[in-house]
C-alpha cells in the first residue's frame, strides 16, 4: 500500500492518535480537516483520545475508521458530550463477548443520530442496547458471560429501517419482545433482530407510528364509495425506509396499491394523505383515457405525465374544492433557483414547478414558459374537462420549448421533485410492442402460484401473553374444515338408548316452548279494556272511593331469541375410559351432544357445533360438525358418529374462531357452551399457565361481543384453574357417565 | 254531531316541488277515492306530498302518526269512563270517514299488524267501518279517503305490511329527488343561492352512496332543508352540516369521519 506523508500541520494530531495500521493513515488528512471544522479544541482532544482507544482495542482497523470518518458528523448533530456515553457504550462491549457488535454499533450512528437528534434520547437508546446486551448474552454455568448475543449486530444492520418506522418507545418494545421469545435460541434470534421471521415484522408493524392502513380500511373504502362511487380493493405495501426501493403508488386490475403506513406531513394528517393518493387515481380511472407511448421520449412521457396529473387533479378539484387545501400542501414548492442548469439535469425541478404553477394560481413563478404554459391550460381547462389528447400537445410542445443542453446530464436535480400522492402512471401508456420488461414476468409467475392455493387459507388470532401483558400478533394459525362423516344410524342407536332420557326432557322442553302472546293485565295504557277490572274500578268511582285506573290490558310476545354454539375439545385425552364407567369420555360426549343437539332442534334454538384439537400453534385445527344453517339431520349425525380425539387443545383461538361464526348470527342472546375434559395445554408451550390466561382473555373477549360462554368441564381437577378461566360460569361433572343426562339439563336451565 | 270541518284543512298552500306525474295521477286516484299508499325513504317528501294535494282538493286531511303501541282502538274510538257512566269517542279514522276527510296513516309500518287490519273494510268496495263496541256501522263519507305511507327500508320481516293490507291499495314509489330537483327544492324552500344549495345536495349524495354500507339510511331532503335553514340563520356552512347533516344519521366514527371529509371537500 501507498504512504501517504500527513501534512506538517497535522503532524501532532498525527502523534496524538498514534495508530499503526496502514488502512488509517490515508484517511486521516480527510478526517481531520473535517474534524477540525466542525469541533472545537477540547472535541479534538477527545476525538484523538478515544480514536486511539479505538485502534488499541484489538479489533483491527475498522472500528477506529468508522469513528475518524463519522464522529464529527454526529457529533455537529448530538453535541460533542455525547463522546463518553458512546465510548462507555464501546467499553461494556469490549469488556463483554461481544466485540464484533463494535463495528456495526459505530457504523449505526450517523443513522440513529439523525433519528435521535438529542442527547435524552441517544442515552434512554445506549440504556436499552446496554440492556439487550446483557439479557441475550448465553453464560454456560451462569457465571461468567461466554457466548456473544447473537441479536445485536443483526439489529444494528437494521437500526436505519427500525428508527424510520419506530419511536423509540416502539424500538423497546420491539426488542423486549425478540429477547423474551427468542433470548433462549439463538438462530431464532438472528432472524427476530434481522427482520426476517414473520412475527418480528409483525410486531414491528403493530409498533409502527402514523396512520396504518390496516385501522382505516373501513374509513378509506367508504370515502371512495360516498365521494367517488367506485370500489376496489385496496392492497397494502410496505415501505421499508430504504429510498432506493420506494415504491409508490399505483392502480392496476387487483387494486390499488397504496403505502401501508402514512405519518402526518406538511401539516396534512395521515389519512387526508390516504384520501388525496385515493382522489388523484380515482381521479386518473374517470379522466384519463390511455394513449401509445412507443413513439414518444422519455422526457415527453415524463412532460405529458406532469399534465395529464394536473389536469385530473384539476377536475377532481372542480368536483370538491375542498382537495385544493391538501392537495397544495402535499405539493412541494420547488425553488425556482435552486437548481443550476450547467451543473445538473433540471428536468425534473422544471416539471415540478410547471407541476406546481399548474395546481396553485397563486404560484410565484418569474419564468415565462411556465407562466405561459399555465395560461394555456388554464384556458383549455375553461372550455371543459379537455382530454388526455390535448394535455399531450402542450406537454410535447412544452418539452420542445424548455430544453435544454444539460438536461442530458447524469446528475438530475432531485430536491423538491417528488409528489409522493400522485401514482406511477403506469395506466396512462400503451404499448404497440410487448417489452421484456420486469413487471411482464412478474404477472407469469404471479398466475402460477395462484393455481397452488387450494383449501382454506388458515385464520390467524392473536393469543395473550400474561408475562408482559400484550397480545402476541398472528401467533395462532387456525385451520378449519368439515368433519369427515360417519354412519349416522350409529347417533340414531345412541339416541335410542336414552330414550327414557329424551321422553323426560321433551317434558322439559315443551315448558321452555315459547308460548308468543302472553296477556299483561293491570295496565293503565293497554290495547285493550280489562272489562272486569273496569267495571270495578266503575263501581268504586260511584261508590265515592277512587277507583284504580289500571283499566287496560295488553299482550307481549314471548320468544325465545338465543344463538348456541357447542365447542368439543376434541384432545387426545378423551380417548381414556371415564371413571366407573366402561365407555370412554369421547362416547360419552358424543351421547351427550346428541341429546342436546337433538333437544335443541326441538325449541328452534339457531345452534352450532364445533370440534378442535391442536398441534402447536402452527395448527389449531376447527372442524365443523353442524352449521347454523344445516338441521339435526343424517349428514350432521354422520359427523358427529365420525369424532375422533388426538392432539392437544389450545382453546382460546377455538373460542376467538367459534365467536367470529357465533357472532354473525343475529340473536338476543349468544351462548357459547365449551365442552372439555382439561385445561388447555399445548406441546410447544411450557409455561401452562399462559394457555390459561389466554383463554380467560378470550373469555373476556366474547363477553365484550355479547357472547355468554359457558364451561362444562370433566375433570375432577378442574376446580383449581377453571374458575380463573370462566369466572363462575362453569359446572364440574365429577361423574361423567352422568353427561348424557346433564348436559341438556343444563342447557335448559341455562336458557330458561 | 257536528263536527268542525274546517280545523282540519290545510289553510296555507304548502311549498311541493313534483317529481313527475304524481300530482295528476294522486288527483285521478281521489276522483275515484280509491286508497292510496305513498312508499319512499324517510325525509323525502312524502308527507309534503299528502298535504299539498288535500290542500289542492281542499279536503280536510286528518294525520295520524303511527307507533308501535297504538292500538285498533286508538284509531276508531273507544269508550271513556265520565261522572254518569262510559261515553263513546271516535278514534280519528272514524272522525274521517264521518266528516269525510282525507286520513292519513303515517308510517303504518311502525303500527302492529293486527292493528292495520282494521282499515280493511274501508278501503274496499264496501267503504264501511264497524264499530262492534258501539254496535254501530259507519258508511264512510263521499269524500274520505284513506292514505298511507311506508317506508320500505327496513328490511326487516317485523317491520312489513300483511299482503292482505297491500293489496288494497294503489301506490306511489317515491325516493330522493334527482340533482337539480333537490338543489331546486332546497333554494325555494329556504331561499339560499342555488350554489350552496348544490353543495349540500352533493353531500347528502356522498351519504346516500354508502346506504346499505354502513348507513341505513342516507341524508334525506329533509335535513338538507334543515342545513339549509341553519346557513340561512348565519351559521356556518360546515358547522351547519355537521350538525344538521352528519351528527343525526350516524354513529359510527369511520362514517362521520368520512362525511366529515366530504363536507370540507365540497366546501373549500
Amino acid at each position: 500500500m501507498e504512504t501517504v506523508t500527513i501534512p506538517p500541520e497535522l503532524e501532532a494530531y498525527w502523534k496524538a492518535l498514534d495508530c499503526g495500521f496502514p488502512r488509517v493513515q490515508p484517511v486521516f488528512e480527510d478526517c481531520m480537516k473535517e474534524a477540525l471544522t466542525k469541533l472545537s479544541n477540547d472535541g479534538i482532544d477527545a476525538y484523538l483520545e478515544y480514536a486511539r482507544f479505538l485502534g488499541k482495542m484489538g479489533r483491527g482497523a475498522e472500528p477506529i475508521l468508522i469513528f475518524l470518518e463519522e464522529w464529527p458528523g454526529v457529533a455537529k448533530i448530538l453535541g460533542e458530550d455525547a463522546l463518553p456515553a458512546v465510548i462507555e457504550c464501546v467499553r461494556r462491549m469490549y469488556k463483554s463477548p461481544n466485540g464484533k457488535a463494535i463495528t456495526p454499533f459505530l457504523q449505526s450512528l450517523p443513522s440513529v443520530a439523525r433519528r435521535l437528534p438529542t442527547q435524552p434520547q441517544l442515552q434512554e437508546y445506549l440504556t436499552l442496547l446496554l440492556d439487550f446486551m446483557e439479557r441475550t448474552t448465553g453464560s454456560v454455568h451462569g457465571i461468567h458471560q461466554t457466548f456473544p448475543s447473537p441479536g445485536l449486530p443483526e439489529m444494528f444492520k437494521q437500526i436505519p429501517v427500525l428508527l424510520a418506522q419506530l419511536s423509540l418507545g416502539g424500538l423497546t418494545a420491539w426488542v423486549d419482545y425478540g429477547v423474551r421469545y427468542y433470548g433462549d435460541h439463538p438462530e431464532r434470534q438472528v432472524e427476530y433482530f434481522s427482520l426476517q421471521s414473520a412475527d418480528s415484522r409483525a410486531v414491528l408493524q403493530r409498533e409502527r407510528h402514523g396512520t396504518l392502513l390496516m385501522d382505516n380500511e373501513r374509513k378509506l373504502d367508504m370515502y371512495l364509495r360516498s365521494l367517488w362511487q367506485e370500489e376496489d380493493l385496496l392492497i397494502p405495501y410496505s415501505n421499508t425506509g430504504e429510498e432506493l426501493h420506494k415504491v409508490i403508488p399505483y392502480f392496476d386490475k387487483l387494486g390499488i396499491r397504496v403505502p401501508d403506513v402514512y405519518d402526518d406531513a406538511r401539516g396534512v394528517t395521515g389519512i387526508d394523505r390516504y384520501r388525496a393518493v385515493l382522489a388523484h387515481i380515482v381521479a386518473h380511472r374517470r379522466w384519463t383515457t390511455p394513449v401509445h407511448a412507443d413513439n414518444m421520449s422519455p422526457f415527453q412521457r415524463m412532460s405529458v405525465e406532469c399534465f395529464e396529473d394536473s389536469r385530473v387533479e384539476y377536475l377532481a378539484m372542480r368536483e370538491y374544492p375542498g382537495l385544493r387545501r391538501i392537495f397544495l400542501a402535499l405539493h412541494p414548492t420547488p425553488d425556482e433557483f435552486a437548481c443550476d442548469p450547467e451543473k445538473e439535469s433540471g428536468v425534473r425541478h422544471r416539471l415540478t414547478m410547471m407541476s406546481r404553477a399548474l395546481l396553485d394560481p397563486n404560484h410565484v413563478y418569474q419564468n415565462q414558459h411556465i407562466k405561459n404554459y399555465a395560461q394555456r391550460f388554464n384556458d383549455l381547462m375553461q372550455k371543459g374537462d379537455s382530454s388526455m389528447e390535448e394535455m399531450a400537445d402542450l406537454a410535447v410542445s412544452f418539452v420542445a420549448r424548455t430544453r435544454r443542453q444539460s438536461d442530458q446530464l447524469p446528475k438530475t436535480h432531485f430536491k423538491d421533485t417528488e409528489i409522493d400522492y400522485r401514482d406511477d402512471n403506469r395506466h396512462m401508456w400503451l404499448f404497440y410492442e410487448d417489452s421484456d420488461d420486469e413487471e411482464m414476468f412478474d404477472e407469469k409467475r404471479q398466475q402460477a402460484a395462484e393455481e397452488l392455493t387450494q383449501g382454506l387459507p388458515p385464520r390467524h388470532y392473536h393469543e395473550w401473553d400474561y408475562n408482559n401483558q400484550s397480545y402476541r400478533p398472528d401467533w395462532v394459525s387456525v385451520y378449519e374444515s368439515l368433519h369427515p362423516k360417519g354412519k349416522a344410524s350409529d347417533i340414531d342407536k345412541l339416541l335410542e338408548k336414552h330414550s327414557a332420557l329424551a321422553k323426560r326432557l321433551k317434558k322439559m322442553l315443551d315448558m321452555l316452548k315459547p308460548q308468543d302472546k302472553v296477556r299483561i293485565r293491570y295496565q293503565e295504557e293497554g290495547s285493550e279494556l280489562d272489562l272486569d277490572v273496569a267495571l270495578r274500578s266503575l263501581i268504586d268511582f260511584k261508590g265515592g272511593s277512587a277507583p284504580d285506573p289500571r283499566i287496560n290490558m295488553s299482550h307481549r310476545n314471548d320468544g325465545r331469541n338465543i344463538a348456541v354454539m357447542v365447542l368439543l375439545d376434541l384432545s387426545h385425552s378423551l380417548n381414556e375410559k371415564a371413571s366407573g364407567s366402561n365407555q370412554t369420555i369421547l362416547e360419552l360426549s358424543q351421547e351427550a351432544v346428541s341429546l342436546l343437539a337433538w333437544a335443541v332442534e326441538k325449541l328452534g334454538d339457531p345452534f352450532a357445533i364445533a370440534g378442535f384439537h391442536s398441534n402447536t400453534r402452527h395448527d389449531v385445527r376447527y372442524m365443523h360438525i353442524k352449521g347454523y344453517s344445516e338441521h339435526w339431520d343424517d349428514e350432521v349425525k354422520g359427523r358427529l358418529a365420525a369424532m375422533e380425539a388426538s392432539y392437544s387443545t389450545r382453546m382460546g383461538a377455538a373460542m376467538r374462531h367459534a365467536a367470529h361464526y357465533l357472532e354473525q348470527q343475529q340473536a338476543d342472546k349468544k351462548l357459547m357452551l365449551i365442552l372439555t375434559d382439561g385445561e388447555p395445554a399445548d406441546i410447544d408451550t411450557k409455561d401452562g399457565r399462559i394457555l390459561i390466561e389466554d383463554a380467560r382473555m378470550a373469555v373476556k373477549e366474547l363477553d365484550q361481543q355479547g357472547i355468554y360462554s359457558y364451561c362444562i368441564n370433566l375433570d375432577p381437577k378442574a376446580d383449581e384453574y377453571v374458575s380463573d378461566i370462566f369466572g363462575k360460569q362453569y359446572t364440574i361433572i365429577d361423574k361423567v357417565a352422568q353427561l348424557p343426562e346433564k348436559l341438556p339439563e343444563l342447557f335448559i336451565s341455562l336458557t330458561k | 254531531m257536528t263536527m268542525d270541518k274546517d280545523q282540519y284543512k290545510v289553510s296555507n298552500q304548502p311549498f311541493y316541488q313534483a317529481q313527475g306525474d304524481e300530482v295528476t295521477l294522486y288527483e285521478a286516484a281521489y276522483a275515484a277515492r280509491l286508497p292510496v299508499m305513498v312508499k319512499g325513504p324517510t325525509g323525502c317528501g312524502k308527507s309534503r306530498f299528502v298535504e299539498y294535494m288535500a290542500w289542492k282538493l281542499n279536503k280536510p286531511l286528518i294525520t295520524v302518526a303511527c307507533n308501535e303501541d297504538m292500538t285498533a282502538s286508538d284509531l276508531v274510538g273507544r269508550y271513556l269512563l265520565d261522572a254518569n257512566g262510559t261515553r263513546w269517542l271516535d278514534g280519528p279514522l272514524t272522525t274521517a270517514a264521518r266528516i269525510g276527510a282525507i286520513c292519513y296513516l303515517d308510517e303504518i309500518v311502525e303500527a302492529r299488524q293486527d292493528t292495520t287490519v282494521v282499515i280493511h273494510p274501508l278501503t274496499d268496495h264496501r267503504r264501511t267501518l264497524p264499530l262492534d263496541k258501539k254496535g254501530e256501522l259507519i258508511k264512510a263519507h263521499p269524500d274520505f279517503q284513506l292514505v298511507i305511507s311506508y317506508n320500505p327500508g327496513y328490511q326487516s320481516l317485523m317491520k312489513d305490511l300483511k299482503q292482505s293490507t297491500k293489496q288494497r291499495f294503489t301506490a306511489f314509489d317515491f325516493d330522493y329527488p334527482s340533482n337539480a330537483i333537490e338543489t331546486e327544492i332546497l333554494s325555494k324552500e329556504t331561499g339560499i343561492e342555488k350554489e350552496l344549495a348544490g353543495k349540500l345536495v352533493k353531500i347528502g349524495q356522498a351519504a346516500r352512496n354508502l346506504k346499505g354500507h354502513g348507513l341505513d339510511e342516507g341524508i334525506s331532503t329533509r335535513l338538507l332543508v334543515y342545513a339549509a335553514t341553519l346557513i340561512k340563520g348565519g351559521v356556518d356552512a360546515k358547522a351547519a352540516c355537521r350538525m344538521a347533516l352528519v351528527r343525526p344519521i350516524t354513529d359510527d366514527a369511520d362514517i362521520r369521519d368520512t362525511l366529515d371529509h366530504a363536507i370540507d371537500a365540497t366546501f373549500a
